[in-house]
């Protein structure tokens, strides 16, 4: 019996070594609540200096830069990123391009790097529904502030069509979007986390070797990516829906 | 062996967890179907092949929506447990 025991210690760690969930590290107590500092925030900290050193750093060398000049290596990598946000927005957005390019570009580059994070051992911020809400909240806000500025008393009469039986449809449709567009950004996110912890802490060592690696790649990589652009694009087309002109 | 109410939701959570990841069927018939569209589409037209696959991964990412929900409450029964 302790025998067997051995073996199956040997080819399959237990589950108390799995791990996934979001950790408080540090209570304060704010306005009778109690609050914590979890993993999350941790993690979301080191996406944003990550990024924050790497605008500084572009910011600092583009200033340098003489426009009648061949551009270098560093500065192809940086048009190259500008380019790219550059040309999805306004292939999508067509004359309203300019004024959201910049959002989208923010929101895209924190989202891929939040989404691939995972590949640094850290947890990914984008896997906490308290980070992907606000970033849905954000878009539902712009939506709708761009409805009432561009259709003024159209955005309110909209609700009413076809017929105003349709109202609380209407309603209902226009709530659901910021809730399926964060729940979609998170569960991709989180189900990749929970397959690499699970990966991580069940499978015997010899698996763990070189395997993950293609895991990696599908679940932090690419389903980070296609989530990231789904999550950019579905931004774009709501608020290009209310811009148009009928 | 002593069968007390907490272990019997804990057993019930685990099956309906399984049951709710029934979902994912009705994504996987959907996506495949968006591709198989999608890759009759650049058969018939292979210069659009740029525009076909961006629509083709924004349709499934959409339609995977439902199973991922699927999935969400199987988590939620599994790991926050939240019936006990």
């Amino acid at each position: 019996m302790a025998h067997m025991m051995a073996v199956s210690h040997l080819l399959a760690t237990s589950s108390e070594n799995v791990d996934f969930m979001v950790h408080g590290l540090l209570k304060y107590r704010l306005f009778g609540q109690d609050l914590w500092i979890t993993t999350t925030h941790v993690s979301i900290l080191i996406v944003m200096l990550l990024l924050i050193i790497f605008f500084i750093v572009v910011h600092r060398k583009m200033k340098k830069k003489d426009p009648n000049e061949v551009p270098g290596g560093f500065q192809n990598v940086v048009e190259l990123i500008v380019e790219m946000v550059d040309g999805l927005v306004s292939a999508n957005m067509g004359k309203n391009a300019k004024k959201f390019a910049n959002y989208i570009g923010t929101i895209f580059i924190f989202i891929l790097i939040s989404n691939i994070s995972g590949l640094f051992g850290i947890r990914p911020p984008t896997a906490d529904y308290g980070v992907t809400l606000p970033l849905a909240l954000i878009t539902f806000v712009m939506i709708h502030y761009n409805d009432i500025k561009h259709n003024r008393s159209g955005a309110f009469t909209s609700l009413l069509e076809p017929i105003p039986l349709f109202l609380p449809i209407n309603l209902i449709g226009e709530v659901a979007v910021p809730i399926s567009m964060s729940l979609r950004l998170f569960s991709n996110i989180l189900s990749g986390t929970v397959m690499m912890a699970l990966v991580y802490g069940l499978l015997p060592i010899f698996v763990k070797i070189g395997i993950p690696a293609f895991l990696h790649i599908y679940f932090d990589l690419f389903a980070g990516a296609i989530q990231t652009y789904v999550f950019c694009m579905l931004t774009m087309v709501y608020i290009n829906d209310k811009l148009s002109d009928e | 062996m002593n069968i007390t109410g907490h272990d019997l939701i804990l057993a019930c959570s685990a099956i309906g967890a399984g049951l709710a990841v029934i979902a994912g069927i009705g994504p996987g018939v959907g996506q495949g179907y968006a591709a198989g569209a999608a890759a009759a589409a650049v058969g018939r037209n292979p210069g659009a092949k740029g525009d076909i696959t961006s629509t083709m991964l924004l349709g499934q990412a959409v339609a995977e929506t439902t199973g991922l929900y699927g999935l969400l409450i199987a988590f939620l029964l599994l790991f926050v447990q939240p019936l006990t």
